[in-house]
């Protein structure tokens, strides 16, 4: 496949100021989600390393390229590690490429913290990128705290590349705890399921993960000094998670792992949903779709579906709850395929137009990409 | 700070925009006669004062639309207000500008425990956001200094920050939904009680807009358990120096405070003249604050306190109990009064990476003395956000203006040093001239871009925010 792969940031706008089509962004390839896109390949992924790690400010900046595994271990040497622990699309997806940080960011990506720390945009403190003209803008910086202007960004994580292709990175990142525990709760229906999650979720106990597992368990998990996790083991495990079996250290990262990565559905063919809702409209969300098979994360609110179904509902049923939903893996190239992002409002769909008529007016960015 | 002449056209006008808005208001929420209009000529920024046109008091977000349809058709500016505490002056009118409160909507839409939100109209105070589901033993975590005043309206514009934000975030991460009113009076919704809006990230965008791209009258705001307790430790120091390193080893040892405050002499002693709360008189002193049931605090602290006798600290005082951490917490929390007391002083709010800390607050310290004016500083640590607070005296000619030039010094050495102009306060008028330091042009561009699309016709606080210069040609082409 011929690609351009620019490898500093003057060279990636000079290639986007020149070009005169649509271009197809990329990092690693390892995130093929979004309708497609038919244009010349951009990869951004010959900008990479860490550029500034200040371990006692909690701050990193890597360029866009870097692999979230090398920064991964950077953090780790450190003791540190990415709050929003981004999922890797590589198995459910079919991919072989590089995980990018540039990816994750442009991509939203968040795992299981996504409940107590935020998404990956909550950990994003600045950003470079290249516009669709080839400028070159920044946003942001390197600080906790910064309300200096408008917060672009937000806006630029989650954008798909639809806006401009990031050249840096700088992020928040966090401290690895000194111990990780899991309670697994035993056999229970979806609603007590959720119900007890959502109890956990609102108790003082300060939870880092709430989820059900593809076998139908439901999970949380804590983090923090030894001490401290094992009293709050405890206090749950004699009200809310009674019965619920404790599993810690390395077997607990695995279970959030798997959940993370929807390690359950890699191989098994047909299409997969990502639907966001609130926790407690779950389990009509999963009644209503004639209970497809399905992992959750954050208290019950993100629901990973798989199902051979071209026409399940899912967004009819969304619809009427309030949320959304995400078509991240399709089969086949229907052409009734429904597009891969929830179509926005109509309000909201014009001011998202305007945006990218401003970052992008020539429209060769990624077009059509996120509907 | 200049602000743009008043478009006498406009003003020619007022008995007929006045009429207009009266027809879609009820009689007492409009108020335009010279005498009442005074109350909202300035907000916590005094400095800056000028009467608006008229003021509008909505009730519902439909009032709201309809006050935004006409200003629209008429060509009037509007300046959004909250509570009025901004210390940037976002709200500040001008006088061919109607301002629309929303201090009249304050009511709680919903609480939802199972899903951990609550949705308010936006003119509730902060910590009337808390105060209405603490039964439940809940809270709502932004605290700004503010926040018996503050309302949540102007949180959501400036992005409101407060001590308790290294561990919970900001306001940013802890709003789910708004629903806005556009200039044109469009009603719009953007986000939900779930998790991540859909499409682009507009809420991140509207989030510390400072009232420039619509008037946020709901917002969907995250719920937090309170934690079974809270416990400072006051430390004393001899050095900023060390006191910076201690900050950092404890970021470092993976001990994550929900508070880390920072305090230099000038303001202890200020502080001990006013309040005393018992602190050492030192160089430098830290308030670090854990969360959790007793055992888990003692666990923290022990190990804090580990951290700090490495750095051999002159005073070292653990709360045991609520008397204690309330000891600990007067003189920090009566910090700003204590400085008042001495004479009016501006408070800045730049922001830098931790480990600059020393350099910056010695630096400061100089130029302290080539102004001949006194600086104490107060600060959340933690993440690096500066307060410090300059003396002057406002009735002495020229001191305001050497005191915002001073000022403005300290905010580009924030830059310099990798840091920011504004970490919660917000630009509204006061740092609106050093975005330049801050921005390249084509970065101010492309936030203004934004405004375009939102505010075509930069009706929506349009003097805030970007340089007067920078923003000159759209804000006419525009009219």
């Amino acid at each position: 496949m011929h690609m351009m792969k620019p490898e500093n940031e003057a060279a990636l706008a000079e290639c986007i100021a020149s070009a005169n089509g649509p271009l197809r962004i990329i990092g690693g390839g390892t995130r093929p989600i979004g309708d497609p896109v038919d244009g010349e390949v951009l990869s951004a992924s010959g900008m990479s390393g860490v550029t500034l790690y200040e371990p006692g400010a909690l701050t990193l900046v890597a360029k866009a390229g870097t692999p979230v595994s090398e920064i991964e271990d950077t953090l780790a040497a450190e003791g540190q590690r990415l709050a929003f622990e981004p999922m890797d699309h590589r198995a459910l997806l079919g991919t072989t490429g590089t995980p990018t940080i540039g990816g994750a960011v442009a991509g939203n990506v968040s795992g299981p913290r996504r409940i107590q720390v935020g998404a990956c945009r909550d950990s994003l403190l600045g950003v470079r990128f290249v516009d669709g003209m080839g400028r070159v803008l920044k946003n942001g910086g390197r600080v906790m705290k910064n309300v200096t202007g408008y917060d672009l960004v937000k806006l630029m994580a989650g954008s798909w590349g639809t806006l401009g292709v990031l050249t840096e990175v700088s992020l928040k990142v966090q401290a690895i705890p000194e111990t990780e525990a899991t309670l697994v709760a035993p056999e229970l229906d979806l609603g007590n399921a959720i119900s007890a999650l959502s109890k956990a979720l609102g108790s003082p106990f300060d939870l880092t993960g709430a989820g059900i597992g593809a076998d139908g368990r439901a999970m949380i998990r804590l983090e923090g000094l030894a001490q401290s996790v094992s009293y709050r083991v405890q206090q749950l495990q004699s009200s809310i998670c009674v019965g619920w079996q404790l599993v810690e250290g390395e077997q607990s990262a695995m279970l959030w792992k798997a959940l993370k990565n929807l390690d359950a559905f890699s191989g098994q063919d047909g299409f997969v949903w990502r639907v966001s809702v609130k926790p407690s409209d779950a389990p009509e969300v999963i009644q209503a779709l004639g209970t497809p098979r399905t992992i959750f994360d954050w208290g019950g609110g993100l629901i990973s579906i798989v199902t051979d179904d071209p026409d399940l509902p899912v967004r009819d049923v969304v619809a009427s709850l309030g949320g959304h939903a995400t078509l991240v893996r399709s089969v086949g190239q229907s052409q009734q395929k429904p597009p891969a992002f929830h179509p926005e409002p109509a309000p909201l769909a014009l001011l998202s137009q305007g945006i990218r008529d401003k970052f992008d007016p020539r429209g060769i960015l990624n077009p059509g990409l996120m509907g | 700070m200049e602000m743009p002449a008043p478009d006498p056209r406009i003003l020619a006008r007022k008995s007929r925009i006045v009429a207009r808005l009266r027809s879609v208001l009820p009689t007492d929420a409009v108020v335009e006669d010279e005498i009442e209009t005074r109350a909202y000529e300035c907000d916590a920024l005094t400095a800056y004062r000028c009467p608006p046109l008229a003021a509008v008091l909505p009730a519902t977000t439909q009032e709201v639309s309809e006050i935004l349809k006409i200003c629209h058709e008429e060509g009037v500016p509007v300046v959004p207000r909250g509570a009025g505490t901004s210390l940037a002056g976002g709200a500040l009118p001008t006088a061919d500008s109607v301002i629309l409160g929303v201090a009249r909507m304050n009511d709680v839409l919903e609480v939802d425990y199972d899903n951990r939100f609550i949705r308010v109209q936006t003119g509730r105070t902060n910590l009337s956001v808390s105060g209405a589901v603490e039964e439940e033993d809940f809270f709502y975590a932004p605290d700004p200094s503010s926040q018996l005043a503050c309302a949540i309206a102007g949180n959501i514009a400036m992005n409101s920050g407060g001590a308790h934000c290294l561990k919970y975030g900001v306001t940013t991460n802890n709003l789910m939904a708004v629903k806005m009113v556009m200039m044109d009076g469009e009603i719009v919704e953007i986000g939900g009680a779930h998790l991540d809006a859909q499409g682009l990230d507009l809420l991140g965008v509207i989030c510390g807009s400072e009232g420039q791209l619509g008037v946020v009258t709901e917002a969907t705001l995250r719920i937090l358990r309170k934690p079974e307790g809270a416990r400072p430790v006051l430390m004393g120091f001899d050095s900023n120096e060390v006191a910076g390193q201690c900050v950092s080893d404890i970021i470092k040892a993976g001990i994550l405070p929900v508070a880390i405050e920072f305090m230099d002499r000038p303001c202890i002693r200020a502080t001990e003249a006013f309040a005393g709360a018992g602190y050492p008189d030192c160089e430098a002193l830290l308030i670090v604050e854990v969360e959790g049931s007793d055992q888990e605090i003692d666990a923290q602290l022990e190990r804090i306190v580990a951290i700090a006798k490495t750095h051999n600290p002159v005073e070292l005082r653990e709360s045991g109990s609520a008397d204690e951490s309330a000891r600990i917490w007067l003189g920090r929390k009566s910090a700003f009064g204590a400085m008042g007391q001495i004479n009016d002083y501006m408070c800045l709010d730049g922001t830098i990476p931790v480990s600059q800390l020393p350099f910056v607050l010695r630096r400061i310290g100089e130029l302290s003395k080539d102004y001949g004016l006194d600086v104490g500083n107060v600060f959340h640590a933690g993440d690096g956000n500066m307060h410090p607070l300059i003396l002057f005296d406002a009735n002495k000619p020229g001191d305001l203006e050497k005191c915002e030039a001073f000022g403005a010094d300290i905010l580009r050495l924030c830059v310099e040093v990798g840091g920011c102009l504004t970490g919660e306060h917000g630009v509204g008028i006061e740092k609106r001239d050093l975005m330049v330091d801050q921005y390249a042009p084509e970065d101010l561009d492309i936030q203004m871009a934004i405004k375009d699309v939102f505010d075509p016709k930069w009706l929506l606080n349009p003097a805030k925010v970007f340089p007067l210069a920078s923003s000159e040609t759209r804000r006419i082409a525009a009219e």
